[in-house]
């Protein structure tokens, strides 16, 4: 009983926490995953190691529900988002139970955000290594949310975000591109995000949509690649544009 | 589901033996049992004793405007009036109110306690719970102390987002939605004047002189019922009582002393 009292999580002299720390540095060699909050619907996008071709590629779906409105998406270690997607799924069932009204989607990202706080501050354990993108709709105010959490135990709100390998880069375009968008203008947004570091194709992509009515849908390859085609055909005019007036003087 | 082990320790405990801090399975609350010949009499009788027969006479019903909850205020114990000034209708947070009835005690508390509880669920999520919720909290704690004598039955009323809330529930655990309630010793006779007199489209003033007069009703007829009714109005912002009135009162305002003939008057004899 002792042993499971060595803190594994402790701070150091100057007040890092070096586990936590280390579990980012697992988050960000991990799959990218970008997050856009729109009017009407959400998306959520994940970038896709090239399936093996014995592999049954829907058994590694990478973008879960965890209620009828709510979705999740990840980076870092999959086995510890699978626990944690499992816990996150009960509890959306128990308050259910308990309260009859389905989880907001700040109850759901806070319950999530606790856990994995938790777990730096318990003896014996470490820290989940995987940072979430939550979305979903307020099941009375029918308002669209996209919140991330952390390994830390940290969670906060945004209009769009990415995690993962290369995030900043996403982030950094995101900042530049973002704008209220809904409905088609929201999805290419994400996948243009998600573009940016990943090659370009829908095999390399996955990519899920939320909308109030519909719940979640995940997108089929063949649009994932029309949209991508699309994207690529207005960057092609963007940069024809670009060139066109100087030549004209 | 907390089972509750208290039948199950051994008949004959060693006076003195500290089992409570021991167990980390058994969670449940447990007395010690004194050595008695019938056992399983003495629990019933235990419980029968201490749960008070709701001597009360509580209502409750959601109309177009909103929902009127009222309610009499005798305490009886037995056949002895301990009160007639109780506050029966119990203020959860300005938007919530709890009828009491069944253990006093019981209720007050756990009314209280429902009220922190609501609270901190605003605290947390930044919104007010709604009626369903804080009903189902009441009744899922109330269903974990099933069997322990808790005698409780109470009318949750309240205005939430999806409008007016209406729950019965009580110490079995058990919960209702429903339109109209009436519970306690009274009940039958406020049903009465309640189900006679009820429409979905009523005024605010119309459902509570209702309200009113099923309480009188109740409280002439049933001897555990009396003092005064009170009568509260939950509307979209919030409860607000309405009026209280003496039942004695009540009586002769609505039906009024007629002076009537007398074959023969007395007339005073004046002094020889």
């Amino acid at each position: 009983m002792a042993r499971y009292d060595r803190a594994i999580t402790v701070f150091s002299p100057d007040g890092h926490l070096f586990q936590v720390e280390y579990a980012l540095e697992a988050v960000r060699k991990g799959n990218a995953a970008v997050g856009v909050r729109g009017t009407d619907i959400v998306v959520l996008g994940v970038e896709k190691k090239s399936t093996a071709r014995l592999q049954d590629s829907r058994s590694v779906k990478k973008i879960v529900n965890l209620d009828n409105h709510i979705a999740l998406a990840c980076a870092g270690l999959k086995a510890d988002a699978r626990v944690l997607i499992n816990r996150a799924r009960i509890e959306c069932q128990s308050h259910r139970l308990t309260v009859e009204d389905p989880v907001t989607v700040e109850y759901i990202t806070r319950y999530i955000a606790g856990l994995q706080q938790k777990y730096t501050q318990s003896g014996g354990v470490r820290p989940f290594g995987l940072s979430t993108l939550i979305v979903g709709f307020d099941p009375y105010s029918g308002v669209p949310s996209l919140y991330q959490t952390d390994p830390s135990g940290t969670f906060s709100a945004w209009k769009a975000n990415a995690t993962g390998r290369n995030s900043n880069s996403i982030r950094e375009f995101l900042e530049k591109n973002y704008k209220e968008t809904s409905g088609q203008e929201t999805i290419k947004l994400a996948i243009r995000a998600l573009l940016e570091v990943v090659e370009s194709g829908g095999k390399n992509i996955e990519v899920a949509v939320m909308t109030k009515e519909h719940g979640l849908r995940q997108l089929e390859e063949a649009e994932i690649d029309a949209i991508a085609a699309e994207i690529e055909a207005e960057k092609e005019a963007a940069e024809a544009a670009k060139k066109a007036p100087p030549k004209e003087k | 589901m907390k089972l509750d082990t208290t039948g199950m320790e051994s008949a004959a405990p060693v006076w003195g033996s500290h089992n409570e801090l021991v167990d980390e399975f058994s969670a449940a609350p447990s007395f010690e049992l004194p050595n008695t010949t019938d056992f399983d009499g003495f629990q019933k009788e235990a419980i029968q004793m201490v749960k008070p027969a709701k001597g009360t006479t509580t209502l409750a019903f959601i109309f177009k405007e909103g929902v009127m909850v009222a309610a009499d205020s005798r305490a009886s114990m037995g056949g002895y009036i301990s009160s007639q000034s109780v506050k029966k209708i119990i203020e959860i947070n300005p938007y919530m109110l709890g009828t009491m009835a069944g253990g006093a005690a019981d209720c007050q508390f756990w009314h209280r306690n429902l009220g922190t509880k609501c609270r901190l669920h605003e605290l947390a999520n930044k919104r007010r719970i709604s009626v369903t919720g804080a009903s189902k909290l009441l009744a899922n704690i109330l269903y974990s102390y099933r069997g322990m004598g808790l005698s409780v039955g109470t009318m949750i009323a309240g205005w939430d987002e999806t409008g007016p809330g209406l729950y019965y529930v009580d110490n079995e655990g058990g919960r209702l939605k429903g339109m109209r309630f009436s519970v306690g010793s009274g009940s039958p006779y406020a049903y009465g004047v309640l189900d006679n007199g009820y429409r979905y489209d009523m005024s605010v003033e119309e459902a509570a002189e209702l309200a009113r007069r099923a309480i009188y009703h109740a409280t002439f007829r049933d001897g555990a019922s009396g003092g005064v009714a009170s009568v509260y109005y939950v509307g979209p912002n919030g409860w607000k009582k309405l009026s209280g009135d003496d039942v004695g009162e009540l009586h002769y305002r609505y039906y009024p002393v007629m002076p009537s003939t007398v074959e023969q008057e007395m007339v005073e004899v004046t002094g020889a």
